[in-house]
């Protein structure tokens, strides 16, 4: 279960806080996602919480456990799947998994092993001795998550996982999300693509400018708001029509 | 540990992947040993075997005049050209066509000789053996000036020795003629040797080392230890460029939120880039003693020295990375990093000595060196390669090189720690 109590951030040099005195629960087992215009905190929220940046104020736990006192147990625990590919370009995809992996503490034939398991599964086995800059970004993005699920971890984290991705590779890195999730691992995942989060997730959270502005289940949300036909009208109707750019 | 293997056995591939970069890792500073040598020795050789043309106004046409141009045609490292008239060897020297003109002032030879003469006869008279010379005679004798004209692009240190040379010459030809007035004053018999007139003190060179096994110092015992460690010191500029990559492909990122601690992460690149360091090393190495003498350079003295040159190598090495590895943890982009990385690189070899040495640099710049450990690298293989020590000499310069190398490193985590403080 992650706890998360009056979580806030605020970057250098930008006046506005990112991330305001959120408070979250995140039930084990859950596929939960976070919904939100860009420059919402949707990608704030989850660096946090996967330890990449250091939040300004409040607290939060992932299984009990904290960075402060449990660093490496917690992250032995967790997956982050990142928004940009995080691979080495010039090594093989086995090559990859196979470092990424034993920085987990995975090794030898049971790590070569579950490498081979998941890029048969993501459809990517007669490939597993390419250079990754030979792939294309759906490949690079099926890698990506393979890399972050090696060690089974209890709460996965997808920032984006599906953007730039053709139809197919999406539906295969959601149908092997949906299997881990089967398998206990809890799914936090941030999205633009909002028909894919009402069908994927158990629940979903809209954030904008720092703080939930609801949450629940997406047909929870729909029915809650009666002019709403679908998440992206709860989603619209919520935030605005305004266009969010930001530079 | 199995974490260390794997970030090794990643850092080598990502190397070998990189065949054009791993080609100029070990290509360039072979290229550059070999070229800084080969112009080194060019200048150590040019006293014997590079003749150097200089121009000679010759207005005495004496005997002081053709001493002179015995001694620089005796030299060997000169060819003289004679000109008739000195605004033409101005010239010629001022435009760059000559590094130097000699001109001779007339009547050297004989003003050299009354003048000698004169202080003899003066000598001579305080011990009532001759008439007093009268005041006036002295007085009457013009200073004479030797004229050198160097071309302005002519480096001071080439000047200097062209100047002392000459001054030394000119000392020699005044002694002699002293020598001469006094016989004359004493003898008649012009074939009667009363004076000897051979130098009574020469000095002798020792080089240290064994007796059978004396180190002569040479363009190549000075070059190879200099430029190698320069070489060393560059590979700062790769391993911060490799760091800053991983940055910016976002694997420094994930490795961040994985169990695995900054220092395993730099300890996979500290062996890695030590290995390629101690490579280039033994290349160097092999450069000097086998491809130097095909070049007709002198061959690279090693004998012995083996262990102990990898020994000086691999704690020149550690500091290095160490540096590449503060670099590579602070710098944010390649844009950084490469050209600060040379230019500090740079910087460090001039401060150790690579360059000038040490000992003619202003006190301050030399206790700025101190601090170079470009200069604790050099002093250990100068050590090893020309003061023939033992390992016990150069522990001082291994200790400071080690202590370097662990706190650019602990530096490296502290800032990695505190900037990434959860």
């Amino acid at each position: 279960m992650i706890q998360i109590s009056h979580l806030s951030k605020k970057y250098k040099n930008n006046a506005e806080y990112s991330v305001v005195d959120l408070d979250l629960k995140i039930d084990q087992g859950e596929i939960f996602g976070l919904l939100g215009p860009n420059g919402a905190g949707k990608t704030t929220l989850i660096s946090m919480l996967s330890s990449l940046i250091k939040p300004t104020s409040g607290n939060f736990s992932i299984n009990g456990l904290t960075f402060q006192k449990n660093a490496n147990q917690l992250k032995q625990s967790i997956g982050i799947v990142p928004q940009e590919y995080a691979l080495y370009p010039t090594l093989t995809a086995f090559e990859n998994l196979y470092y990424l992996g034993s920085m987990y503490g995975l090794n030898g034939k049971q790590l070569k092993e579950k490498i081979h398991f998941h890029l048969d599964v993501l459809g990517l086995k007669k490939f597993s001795n390419k250079k990754l800059d030979t792939f294309s970004g759906g490949m690079k993005r099926r890698v990506n998550l393979i890399a972050s699920i090696l060690h089974n971890p209890k709460v996965l984290f997808l920032d984006e996982p599906t953007v730039g991705v053709d139809v197919q590779s999406k539906n295969v890195i959601i149908e092997h999300l949906k299997k881990l999730n089967a398998q206990g691992t809890t799914i936090i995942y941030t999205s633009h693509h909002l028909n894919e989060a009402e069908q994927f997730c158990t629940k979903v959270a809209i954030i904008d400018h720092g703080r939930i502005i609801t949450e629940g289940a997406p047909k929870e949300l729909i029915s809650k708001y009666p002019e709403s036909h679908n998440l992206e009208d709860v989603f619209l109707t919520l935030t605005g029509k305004a266009l969010r750019d930001h530079a | 540990m199995h974490k260390l293997w794997a970030s090794i056995y990643k850092e080598v591939l990502l190397l070998s992947r990189d065949i054009g970069g791993l080609a100029i890792l070990f290509v360039m500073p072979l290229v550059l040993v070999v070229t800084i040598t080969l112009i080194q020795d060019s200048t150590f050789r040019s006293i014997n075997d590079n003749k150097i043309p200089i121009l000679w106004v010759d207005n005495d046409k004496g005997e002081v005049s053709k001493s002179i141009y015995d001694g620089l045609a005796a030299s060997k490292s000169f060819t003289i050209i004679d000109k008739e008239s000195d605004s033409e060897a101005k010239d010629l020297v001022f435009k760059g066509k000559y590094q130097l003109a000699i001109v001779i002032p007339p009547h050297l030879s004989s003003g050299l000789e009354k003048k000698v003469a004169l202080n003899v006869e003066g000598l001579l008279s305080k011990f009532g053996l001759e008439e007093e010379t009268p005041q006036s005679e002295k007085t009457d004798l013009e200073k004479k000036e030797v004229v050198l004209y160097f071309d302005p692009a002519t480096q001071i240190a080439f000047k200097n020795s062209i100047k002392n040379g000459i001054d030394k010459m000119i000392f020699k030809i005044e002694t002699q003629t002293i020598y001469k007035a006094f016989q004359s004053q004493i003898t008649d018999d012009e074939t009667e040797a009363i004076f000897d007139t051979e130098s009574f003190i020469t000095f002798k060179e020792i080089s240290p080392g064994t007796d059978e096994n004396e180190i002569i110092p040479n363009s190549v015992q000075h070059n190879v230890p200099a430029w190698t460690l320069f070489a060393i010191f560059f590979i700062i500029v790769p391993l911060s460029i490799n760091m800053v990559k991983e940055k910016s492909q976002g694997t420094f990122v994930r490795l961040r939120t994985n169990p695995v601690s900054y220092l395993t992460v730099l300890g996979g690149k500290t062996v890695v880039y030590l290995t390629v360091c101690l490579i280039q090393f033994g290349l160097m190495l092999g450069i000097g003693v086998y491809f130097f003498p095909i070049l007709g350079l002198p061959s690279l003295e090693v004998s012995g020295k083996i262990p102990l040159l990898f020994l000086v190598a691999i704690f020149a090495g550690l500091a290095a990375i160490g540096l590449g590895l503060l670099l590579g943890t602070v710098a944010k982009t390649q844009e950084q990093s490469a050209p600060f990385g040379a230019t500090f690189v740079v910087i460090l070899a001039a401060l150790g000595g690579v360059w000038v040495p040490v000992f003619i640099m202003p006190k301050f710049m030399q206790a700025l060196s101190n601090l170079s450990p470009m200069n604790w690298g050099l002093n250990a293989f100068y050590d090893v390669f020309l003061r023939n020590v033992g390992i016990m000499d150069v522990i001082p310069e291994l200790a400071l090189l080690f202590l370097f190398f662990i706190v650019t490193t602990a530096i490296s985590i502290a800032y990695n720690e505190r900037k990434n403080a959860i």
